[in-house]
């Protein structure tokens, strides 16, 4: 049974491959990620060879507490988890449950993070090479620590696939799930500010790290090294103590998912009347702008995208008193949000999925169909940009930079649009289905969506090349005079691009129909 | 009032009497011929069905025909509008509900039907009456407002063609519409086909289902392995056979040896 799991999911990283090259390409170009990643770890770990006790200690019980707990969260946040193996499609085979769990857990492991991971654990003691006993301490604790890892993580996303099963709270509920994962960031930022690094803060941190769950592991070898046997065995202990209570835990949540039906429940949702439909031009540019605000307001994956906007004041003003000055790093705030707005419609085309057929067969002019999703966009985008820029000048008491803020940000905003609205047409990519869960993800496919991210960024950069020479020498001058001309160029730039990227974006669309509807059905 | 299922123009123009007319479409699927050389000329005010075993290219050949997939030749004539050559004009003319897509169903079906009426450019007071008449006669009144997402499969295919009806087209092109729709609602989807294939409007389905193919339609088209076994009135393809017999006759491929020895209860 559990080879069976195991060789389940090579079969269908197999053919999910097979059904497009390009996911081989970005399972390939995630491999080469991963191993360069590897590589800087590994030299780390051999160059830590000839430091110190206290060195190793702090290094290695803060890195290996991090990394379980990106373990944890990576089911929840974008990063996703590949949901190919979902202990519901068991349901139907009676699988024993205790082999179902082992599989499950290989399987989890076999995949790029998973064989880094078992990679990096196994290396550390390398690190303790000075010290012969805790290597070998570090090597025996190589095993449960990476168990750690995939357990916690299989727990993560079953529980929260048991959330899904209704769907009322999947679409609300799971975000503000995500709120404190997403807090967690500036939360440390504000523990980190608390503490006063030059008094051997980090030693602090690492004794406190090395008594959590996700520290035991690491701290073992550190106190064999230091003598301390009886602690090192207490936390072996308890280190196996938590991987016992997190497999339990994961396996009371399997045997639920699998008698939870996994069909929707009744959401008890309707709608009066038309809805969005009555507000918007009765045209087809009108009927996509409300069709696509009210999947914003009703769909969670396009929420999932830009749930971090709302926290992005509390992140970069944690972030920023980190460093020097929380106002300061405010000051990138509208940019910021600008820029994650107008990216959030690239994947427009890929979250309608195969229900885009609809416009195929209507013969929706391209045009229409850009201007329908960029203007919904921009509907709240602008306000909430403007808001966000003259709040963050208005915080920092420099109201006169307000003029070159706004530029900037709605340059970003309506540039980005416009890129967007081409990206929409030309990429199509595995995204989650409406009603999966918004992190859900096919493998391979996460490097492809940044490659074109990538290509897309670097164009944004170029297209936003003018006006950012003018916000330079306004910084450089500070002439309201430019400043001024810093929101000209922004407004008249962005509109410009904006429109260029409707036309185009529409002319490819039209051009593309039929093979835009091909990708989608593939990827569906 | 305006009645979305009556199709308009059709018998006062002196168009072409062909509705639809498919000429050598082709289209492979990874090395492997989906669709060949498939050539139909579906008579205007005609009830067409296609039908054929699963796999047998139904579903490729009704996308080359709407504009949804593009063929690797062939070409597809709307009425005389050529599908590939000027598709926003021939698209006007159909309707379509396609097999196995979803649909935008964080709508309610109410909305789904306003949508696809104002994606079609029709005005929004014309929109309303159509979506008010349509929902009637789908008997989804209660349902209007439910999003088409908690809908029953049945539902679901209801909507989905009070969609393709909204802009009263000229020909309807329908991929198994009565798959999972129950007996009343299947009854009630005939009348409403049979009403628009008299008032001039041409239907060409595809289904499984060879009793209901041969109740309904006049015309039929028996596809296999990618082409056009027989096609043309229904008696004529039939020839005094039931059409199920002439299917299997035609298709061949009854298995008669794979018994099953070891599946019995006893």
């Amino acid at each position: 049974m559990v080879a069976h799991l195991v060789r389940l999911r090579l079969q269908l990283l197999r053919n999910s491959l097979r059904r497009s090259p390009a996911q081989l390409v970005g399972v390939l170009l995630g491999a080469a990620y991963g191993l360069v990643m590897l590589g800087i770890v590994v030299s780390a770990l051999f160059s830590l060879r000839s430091a110190n006790l206290s060195d190793l200690r702090v290094v290695l019980v803060l890195g290996g507490s991090v990394l379980v707990l990106a373990w944890a969260i990576l089911p929840v946040v974008a990063a996703g988890m590949d949901m190919s193996l979902d202990p519901r499609r068991f349901a139907t085979f009676a699988v024993p449950p205790r082999e179902l769990l082992t599989g499950l857990a290989l399987a989890g492991l076999l995949g790029v993070p998973g064989l880094v991971t078992a990679l990096i654990a196994a290396l550390v003691a390398v690190a303790w090479a000075g010290f012969p006993l805790a290597a070998g301490v570090a090597l025996l604790c190589a095993g449960p620590a990476v168990a750690l890892c995939v357990v916690s993580s299989r727990l993560v996303s079953t529980v929260l696939t048991l959330f899904a099963a209704s769907r009322r709270l999947r679409e609300i509920g799971r975000l503000f799930l995500l709120l404190p994962v997403l807090l967690l960031g500036p939360l440390m930022a504000g523990l980190l500010l608390v503490a006063d690094w030059s008094a051997g803060f980090a030693d602090t941190l690492a004794v406190v790290a090395g008594w959590t769950p996700a520290g035991f592991f690491w701290a073992a070898p550190a106190d064999v090294a230091d003598g301390r046997y009886g602690s090192a065995a207490l936390r072996m202990i308890l280190g196996a103590a938590t991987i016992a209570v997190l497999v339990w835990g994961w396996k009371s949540a399997v045997e639920r998912t699998l008698v939870t039906a996994s069909h929707e429940r009744l959401s008890g949702k309707s709608a009066s009347g038309v809805g969005l439909f009555r507000h918007f031009p009765a045209r087809p540019a009108g009927a996509v702008a409300a069709r696509a605000l009210t999947y914003w307001t009703r769909d969670p994956r396009y929420a999932a995208g830009i749930v971090i906007v709302p926290l992005l004041p509390v992140i970069l003003w944690s972030i920023g008193t980190l460093f020097s000055d929380g106002s300061a790093a405010l000051m990138a705030l509208a940019p910021i949000t600008a820029f994650l707005l107008a990216w959030s419609i690239a994947t427009d085309v890929s979250y309608d999925g195969t229900a885009f057929w609809l416009h195929a067969a209507s013969g929706v002019d391209g045009r229409a169909d850009r201007l329908g999703r960029a203007g919904a966009l921009l509907l709240f985008a602008i306000p909430t940009v403007i808001f966000f820029g003259l709040g963050a000048v208005l915080f920092a008491g420099r109201l006169h930079d307000a003029p070159a803020m706004i530029g900037v940000s709605l340059g970003i905003l309506l540039s980005g649009t416009g890129l967007a609205s081409v990206m929409s047409a030309l990429f199509i990519h595995a995204a989650p289905r409406a009603g999966d869960s918004p992190f859900a993800r096919q493998p391979g496919s996460g490097f492809l969506i940044f490659a074109g991210q990538f290509a897309g960024w670097t164009a944004l950069s170029i297209l936003l090349l003018p006006q950012s020479i003018v916000a330079l020498i306004y910084l450089a001058t500070g002439n309201p005079a430019v400043g001024w001309a810093t929101l000209g160029a922004g407004v008249v730039l962005g509109l410009l691009n904006l429109g260029l990227g409707v036309l185009l974006g529409g002319w490819l669309y039209n051009q593309r129909v039929p093979e835009i509807l091909r990708s989608v059905v593939t990827h569906g | 009032m305006s009645d979305p299922m009556r199709a308009t123009d059709v018998r006062e123009s002196a168009e072409p009497t062909v509705a639809l007319s498919l000429r050598s479409l082709t289209k492979r699927f990874g090395g492997k011929d989906a669709v060949r050389d498939i050539t139909l000329d579906v008579p205007a005010g005609s009830f067409y069905g296609l039908v054929g075993p699963n796999g047998a290219g139904k579903t490729t050949t009704l996308s080359m025909a709407t504009g949804l997939l593009r063929p690797d030749r062939g070409q597809a004539f709307v009425y005389g509008l050529d599908v590939w050559g000027s598709p926003l004009a021939a698209k006007k003319l159909i309707g379509v509900l396609p097999d196995g897509l979803r649909l935008f169903d964080r709508l309610s079906g109410e909305q789904l039907i306003t949508y696809s009426g104002l994606l079609r450019g029709m005005g929004r007071e014309v929109v309303a009456q159509r979506v008010a008449d349509l929902l009637h006669a789908f008997d989804l009144e209660a349902d209007a407002g439910t999003l088409v997402v908690d809908y029953s499969a049945g539902m679901t295919k209801k909507i989905a063609l009070a969609s393709a009806l909204v802009h009263a087209p000229k020909l309807l092109v329908l991929d198994e519409p009565f798959e999972s729709v129950d007996p009343v609602s299947a009854a009630n989807i005939r009348d409403i086909l049979a009403r628009f294939v008299s008032s001039g409007g041409t239907v060409i389905l595809s289904s499984h289902g060879m009793d209901l193919v041969q109740r309904i339609c006049d015309h039929v088209a028996v596809v296999a392995a990618g082409t056009i076994l027989a096609s043309g009135p229904i008696d004529q393809v039939c020839g005094g056979l039931s059409l199920e017999d002439r299917f299997v006759q035609l298709v061949g491929g009854r298995n008669q040896t794979g018994s099953l020895p070891w599946l019995r209860t006893s």
